[in-house]
């Protein structure tokens, strides 16, 4: 873990105040170690603590620690997953921006090096226009960006990152052709947040959660969401009722090191779906806005599958990989 | 007055021991951090982020407030006694504050950095209670091209009194710019510099090149004349501020605090820009004693970009509170903190919960002077770092640069990069090249850069949408007189001089 020397200082001066008890116990099956392919604070690490904390609830007995690999979409860490191979005390969380990524950055460990073992969590998508936009609905906004790409512009996340891709594949529904993106990248939602609030873009396209409290106060317009029903508490219609065929779902769920023995594969299934099962686990998804979207074995592994094949398409389409 | 009565509630919501003893850990936590060079506020934040399970919301943000401003400060101890900074936003204060230790004056550019960094936090902190909403209008107001034009100002501003020597110090910034080029374009999602090495794929980071170039350079440089000179002693000097040093402090803390806040309150704005700008100015306006001091350890050197420094952090909270937009990584993490408490930070956050606001506003002020009590007495202390022989002092500058280093990604890719960049820092040293437009342009090109193909973008190519905003305009005219008025003075002057003749 990094920071480790730190993290320990932080502990110790903390321990004496916050008098949350210590946490100890040892295990037979050891330590298990989750790693979170990116930097603290963003969603794979937001994912990975909160899955530590509902692990430490579902079953006391095992010692949880999460670290992070920070780099390139993920990919970093992927590298050093492929090279634990047969370690089956060993989680990384994961998701689609990480499909991407490995595409993008041309990585050579691909997911095919790991074993899949859960999804957890998924989060739509939506297709803003700021409060002053002259575009009404969603087929305002496709009718303009048929008549010019280029005049529309759309600001949203990372080049190659889920929001992107919504992007092109909104484009491809649309009969625009995905190369004529004028894609606006951002380093993050915040930063695509003010590109539209000060009315500099024509849309923007982000998670739900990023924009949902700007719609509901009306200094943003809601145009499209891409699931397949309208989200509850949100009156925003889908894309697919707009006119445009698109329904993606930003997912997040767990990988372990290729290579595991069929009994390794099965603990940590199970401890997962016990973890899954907890109560803790069920009001952080809450709290945070995910959708509960549990998939396990061969079932997340053709999911899994499927994802990098139409991501692997669109952004060949957008032509983002040289 | 409405929110005066709101501020003092959250007073008397924060003003426990309990509290206070959350605001010792944090201050102290965060000087430490901010010492150490690679490890920052926002990393720090984000490892205590679990102790928002447990801890009421009013001390777990008194705690982050104390890390965040403490980081900000502790970072400008090593810059000032070693010349090695452990943030980027305090490079700056290595140029006149070194200098100045060296002339045994550590202890007073100490003190104006720990005073400076007070004044400057509370009066922004006080400006955030009265002017976030206008504030907030003017950041949100900012697009693509008033950045790119922001950014050719601090250029120009800078660029034009960094160096005494034009062609060395564009070199310097040439490599900067280089070394910003680093890492997958944001644009395009294409590859550019990595030679293939998959952790260079983000770029480099600019702590890294701050710490390779300033920290590991210097203690290689010190390192190559120890045979050559005799070490030279640097007298630790009287331990306070005196009269003169208080009258030349206070006007360059107002600037900076006058500087820093709105640009924190920019959401592309940063730390770096309003020290950068704040050091260019006070350049300018120096007289006196001061105009001569600069370059050798001038006092307003060092009190403007702290005050600024610490200004930016106060002002990074308005985007955040009033629109839920956080403008640094300390203020992501902060919002993710926010949202541990189960409330959604936006337009209503201020009607919504104003308990927590007001007790957060209220942390600040505590922190900030917590801050001030802790180091203030330490800064002669502090000063007595320089008696350390300087063999042994260096090797510990180049372990804790390794350290800091390795635990900002955990990699060994990264401390490769540092050693490289050391031996770089080391060559400009030798060659007499400055290094501080290299981290400059490594700032600032990137940024240059993807609001240009930002701005152009939108625009569909139009080029003229660059000066077609008001703000860019105006920022534009204001750095082409920073480039021109000495070229004219110097033309005005040979004009004179020659006019008696002809």
């Amino acid at each position: 873990m990094r920071l480790r020397i730190f993290a320990a200082l932080a502990a110790l001066s903390l321990g004496a105040l916050t008098a949350c008890g210590g946490q100890s116990g040892t295990s037979a099956s050891g330590t298990l170690r989750i790693m979170a392919p990116a930097s603290p604070g963003g969603g794979w690490d937001q994912t990975s603590r909160t899955a530590e904390q509902a692990f430490k609830s579902a079953a006391p007995d095992r010692k949880v620690e999460v670290f992070n690999v920070p780099g390139a979409g993920g990919t970093i860490g992927l590298a050093q997953l492929a090279g634990e191979k047969g370690n089956g005390n060993l989680l990384m969380t994961m998701g689609l921006v990480m499909v991407g990524a490995i595409e993008q950055n041309k990585s050579k460990v691909t997911l095919a090096d790991t074993t899949p073992i859960a999804k957890l969590t998924e989060e739509y998508e939506i297709v803003v226009v700021p409060a002053e936009s002259p575009y009404k609905t969603l087929a305002d906004l496709t009718a303009a960006w048929k008549a010019n790409p280029a005049k529309v512009s759309i600001a949203g996340g990372s080049a190659g990152g889920t929001d992107h891709i919504v992007a092109g594949l909104m484009a491809k529904a649309a009969g625009v052709d995905p190369k004529q993106v004028n894609y606006i990248a951002h380093s993050g939602g915040g930063e695509a947040l003010n590109a539209l609030l000060g009315n500099k873009v024509s849309a923007g396209i982000s998670g739900v959660g990023e924009f949902a409290e700007h719609v509901k106060s009306g200094k943003l317009r809601g145009i499209g969401v891409t699931s397949g029903e309208r989200l509850e508490g949100l009156d925003v219609p889908t894309l697919k009722e707009g006119g445009l065929d698109v329904e993606l779902a930003n997912w997040r769920g767990f990988v372990a090191p290729g290579g595991l023995s069929d009994a390794d594969k099965k603990t940590l299934t199970d401890l997962v779906t016990k973890m899954h099962d907890s109560q803790a686990w069920k009001d952080a998804v809450a709290k945070n806005g995910w959708i509960d979207s549990f998939q396990t074995g061969q079932q997340f592994a053709d999911y899994l599958t499927s994802e990098q094949t139409r991501v692997k398409g669109i952004i060949a389409e957008m032509g983002l990989v040289s | 007055m409405e929110s005066l009565q709101l501020l003092i509630d959250g007073f008397a919501a924060a003003l426990t021991p309990v509290n206070l003893l959350y605001a010792l850990v944090g201050v102290t936590l965060g000087t430490l951090v901010g010492v150490l060079p690679g490890i920052g506020p926002a990393m720090t934040v984000a490892l205590l982020l679990p102790i928002t399970f447990t801890v009421p919301s009013t001390s777990a943000f008194i705690m982050f407030a104390g890390i965040y401003y403490g980081g900000m400060y502790g970072g400008s101890t090593t810059s000032i006694l070693l010349n090695t900074p452990g943030e980027s936003s305090s490079m700056i204060t290595a140029l006149e504050g070194n200098k100045m230790a060296r002339r045994g004056r550590a202890a007073q550019a100490l003190a104006t950095a720990a005073i400076g960094s007070f004044v400057a936090g509370t009066l922004a902190t006080g400006l955030l209670v009265v002017a976030a909403p206008a504030v907030v209008a003017f950041a949100i107001s900012f697009g693509p091209e008033d950045y790119f034009a922001l950014a050719i100002l601090a250029f120009t501003a800078v660029s034009s009194v960094l160096s005494r020597s034009i062609v060395r110090g564009l070199a310097s910034l040439g490599l900067g710019l280089t070394i910003g080029l680093v890492g997958i374009d944001q644009q395009t999602g294409q590859a550019r510099l990595t030679l293939g090495i998959p952790q260079l794929l983000d770029g480099i980071d600019v702590v890294i090149v701050a710490v390779g170039l300033f920290a590991l350079g210097e203690a290689l440089y010190v390192a190559s004349r120890l045979r050559h000179a005799t070490p030279e002693v640097v007298p630790v000097g009287r331990a306070w501020m005196g009269r003169a040093d208080w009258r030349r402090s206070w006007r360059p803390w107002l600037r900076g605090t006058a500087l820093g806040f709105p640009f924190g309150a920019l959401p592309g704005g940063g730390a770096e820009i309003p020290t950068f700008l704040s050091y260019a100015a006070e350049k300018r306006l120096a007289r006196g004693v001061a105009k001569e001091e600069y370059g050798n350890g001038a006092i307003e050197g060092v009190a403007g970009p702290e005050a600024a420094n610490n200004a930016s952090a106060a002002g990074t909270l308005v985007p955040l509170l009033t629109l839920g937009l956080p403008t640094s990584a300390t203020a992501a993490i902060l919002l993710a903190a926010f949202q541990q408490y189960g409330l959604q930070p936006g337009p209503q956050l201020f009607d919504h919960n104003p308990a927590l606001v007001w007790g957060m506003i209220a942390s600040l002020f505590i922190g900030n002077t917590m801050l001030l009590v802790l180091n203030l007495p330490l800064a002669p202390l502090w000063a007595r770092v320089l008696r350390i022989p300087r063999p042994y002092l260096y090797a510990g500058i180049v372990l804790f640069a390794a350290l800091g280093v390795y635990a900002l990604n955990g990699t060994i890719v990264d401390l490769f990069v540092l050693f490289v960049l050391g031996l770089l820092g080391y060559a400009m040293r030798r060659f007499g090249l400055p290094v501080a437009p290299a981290v400059i342009g490594m700032i600032l090109g990137p940024m240059a850069e993807i609001q240009l193909r930002r701005a152009l973008a939108i625009g569909a190519g139009d080029v003229t949408v660059l000066v077609r905003s008001p703000i860019a305009a105006v920022l534009l005219v204001l750095a082409a007189l920073a480039l021109l008025t000495p070229l004219f003075r110097k033309l005005m002057a040979k004009r004179r001089s020659v006019t008696p003749v002809g």
